[in-house]
């Protein structure tokens, strides 16, 4: 999942440091601590399939839906692979997204086009932009890695009832279309249940909501329900989460480039 | 798999719903086509429609990992018996073993990363009837087997039986100026369509990197010259078929990814018995994000296309020179990532030699969630007499058609 080392070594840093210094910790020290915290509680599931249900609606409430089976392998060192099949547009059913996340290089990507037998290496400079029409931004989606972002504790607050940390982080990579994001993490399951995304001229974009959240192999939380709203905009994305399995036995070349062309 | 009758499972079982191990999906497509200008043949006419059907019958048999697919293809046209065709574009069985994977059957496979001509892929034959784009394949038959390691995905195709580029019939239109009997074909090797042929590519990611090479070696998909079959009263030709040649051909993709910029590389070298030639398409899209605040995306692209066969068409029966032989691709790609999908390619291929202007328009959109619309505009303009671009001369069309997806 992550640079297990450098996150230790980083953790080690901030005790030591801490240890050192006799007054408490800094706000970004405290903020990078809990997220290093966070993907702890998160290593191990090793891979992930599940289907998504997508409803795109616009400021008229109209609404369009998409099907998506997605395909995760958990990599030890740097960021998961995953593969996401459409089913729904029929005309893209078929059409194929593959990707690798990375810690600290930027992700490759690359889309199959069933229809000309195409693959097409996606340029990595496109993760501000809209994932299939939806509000959700490919780095939205993209593997959560610990480097990927700086960290910044703010605050405790009560969200939807639940006592949660409030962290600012800010994305380390390229082409990001937000200068800032604001998390809420459940603190005691260390899960995010809130997301705020600040745009480029550092404006309220989109708030995320989670719900639904339930609990697999007794120790990984994963929501049923992502709630994506456009405050500038008004549209809106609904992700529903069905069928998660966890540890279903997939491994690498179930996310090769010939893994990609036969997808279904 | 669900046991009802093949129309009750079309209608109502299976559409694009996985039914226990079989599925369903595909589209009807209707056509039109209107010429801007009058025929330049007495046979053609001013528009047509045409209907087409493609379903895809997919069995699995082991989570994906073993598997058969089977999608046939027809099309009806209004005046051209010869683009009323049909075809089987994939019937094969495929199955995933522990560091390769076999595909026995008809299929087609894609080479390349030009975006305005496909000169490295040749595996499989163009339905040139259906498009003059050259981009909608004929099924091939072949034994391929893939294996991904280390130091690369290696391919390796047996490929017997070839089959026949399909052309106009004399009422299709655009076509060339003389006709041409595609069934008729004269072969160079003695086991005429039944030679097999071989190929092989190596691939690899070189991080931002990709490298492709491949050779192939047997009957030539692009027909070398056109020789006379039939004859009028005074002996002078009346048709043609199609020749082909026995080639050798190495080819080499290469795409690198350096920042917005996506520069492609892809080159051939073509050897048979009466001519040998090089030919190339290099060039780079250039992607901006988001223009104006908007999603929508704008791809800027650039290609320069050179092929060493620049002889002009004297005699039909002399090796076919090249279209694009000096010529440069200038398009914009409009996505606009909406719920609709909607993208708008816009572009000229200019010749450099002799200023001849090919332009092209093809916008598509969503429907509802399973109707596709598609505008496709074609212009063919300061052509000369000799130029293969010059049987197009009174062609420029719009085409507009309407699919529903299952």
């Amino acid at each position: 999942m992550t640079d297990k080392s450098l996150s230790t070594s980083l953790l080690a840093l901030a005790l030591i440091f801490g240890a050192v210094q006799t007054h408490a910790a800094t706000a970004e020290e405290k903020g990078l601590t809990i997220a290093i915290e966070a993907d702890r509680r998160d290593t191990g599931f090793v891979d992930q399939t599940a289907d998504l249900t997508m409803e795109l609606r616009n400021k008229q409430g109209d609404t369009s839906t998409r099907y998506i089976h997605i395909k995760t392998l958990e990599v030890t060192g740097d960021g998961d692979k995953s593969l996401s099949i459409f089913e729904q547009p029929a005309d893209v059913s078929g059409t194929a997204f593959l990707s690798f996340s990375h810690a600290k290089k930027p992700d490759e990507q690359w889309l199959y086009l069933p229809a000309l037998k195409r693959v097409k290496r996606i340029n990595s400079n496109n993760k501000s932009g809209p994932f299939m029409g939806s509000e959700f931004a490919y780095e939205d989606l993209a593997s959560q890695e610990i480097e990927k972002y700086t960290y910044k504790y703010i605050k405790d607050e009560i969200v939807n009832g639940v006592d949660s940390f409030v962290i600012e982080r800010a994305p380390t990579y390229e082409h990001s279309g937000y200068t800032r994001q604001l998390i809420w993490l459940n603190k005691a399951e260390y899960r995010p249940e809130k997301i705020e995304f600040y745009d480029r001229k550092n404006s309220l974009l989109k708030t995320l909501s989670y719900s639904g959240y339930q609990q697999y192999l007794n120790q990984f939380w994963r929501p049923d329900k992502m709630t994506m709203a456009n405050h500038q905009t008004e549209k809106s994305t609904v992700l529903t989460w069905k069928n998660y399995a966890f540890k279903t036995g997939l491994d690498e070349r179930d996310f090769s480039q010939n893994a990609l062309k036969r997808a279904r | 798999m669900r046991t009802c009758p093949f129309w009750t499972s079309l209608l109502l079982c299976c559409s694009s719903v996985t039914a226990g191990e079989l599925d369903l999906s595909g589209n009807v497509d209707i056509q039109w086509r209107g010429f801007a200008h009058n025929a330049t043949f007495p046979e053609q006419h001013n528009a047509a429609t045409s209907v087409s059907l493609e379903p895809e019958l997919y069995f699995d048999l082991d989570k994906g990992y073993e598997n058969i697919v089977f999608t046939p293809f027809y099309r009806y046209d209004q005046y051209d018996d010869k683009r009323s065709h049909g075809d089987i574009r994939e019937l094969y069985w495929q199955k995933v073993y522990d560091q390769f994977q076999l595909r026995a059957g008809i299929s087609k496979v894609y080479w390349g990363v030009t975006e305005s001509i496909h000169l490295v892929d040749i595996i499989n034959q163009t339905d040139q009837v259906e498009n003059v784009d050259g981009e909608d394949k004929l099924g091939q038959p072949m034994i391929f087997y893939s294996t991904e390691q280390d130091w690369g995905l290696l391919d390796v195709f047996v490929l017997p039986g070839f089959r026949t580029r399909t052309f106009a019939g004399i009422k299709g239109r655009p076509r060339f100026p003389f006709a041409i009997n595609g069934d008729a074909a004269i072969y160079e090797s003695a086991d005429r369509e039944h030679h097999v042929d071989y190929a092989l590519r190596l691939f690899k990611y070189l991080g931002d990197w990709e490298v492709g090479l491949s050779y192939f070696k047997g009957t030539g998909r692009e027909p070398e010259s056109y020789r006379p079959v039939s004859f009028d009263s005074g002996g002078n030709p009346t048709e043609f078929a199609p020749y082909y040649a026995q080639i050798d051909q190495l080819g080499v993709t290469v795409q690198a990814l350096i920042n917005a910029w996506t520069w492609k590389l892809e080159a051939i070298s073509r050897r048979s018995s009466v001519q040998r030639f090089n030919a190339l398409a290099a060039g780079f899209e250039y992607t901006l994000v988001g223009i104006q605040d908007s999603n929508t995306d704008l791809g800027i692209v650039i290609e320069y296309l050179y092929d060493q066969r620049d002889t002009p068409i004297s005699n039909p029966t002399l090796p076919v020179p090249a279209t694009f032989q000096n010529d440069l691709t200038t398009a914009f790609r409009f996505a606009f990532n909406d719920i609709q999908s909607s993208e708008i390619l816009i572009g000229l291929i200019t010749d450099l030699d002799n200023h001849a202007v090919a332009s092209f328009i093809e916008a598509s959109r969503r429907l509802g969630s399973s109707f596709k619309a598609e505008l496709e505009l074609r212009t063919f303009n300061n052509t000369r007499p000799g130029q293969p671009l010059d049987s197009f001369r009174n062609d420029d069309f719009i085409q507009l058609s309407l699919a529903w997806y299952f």
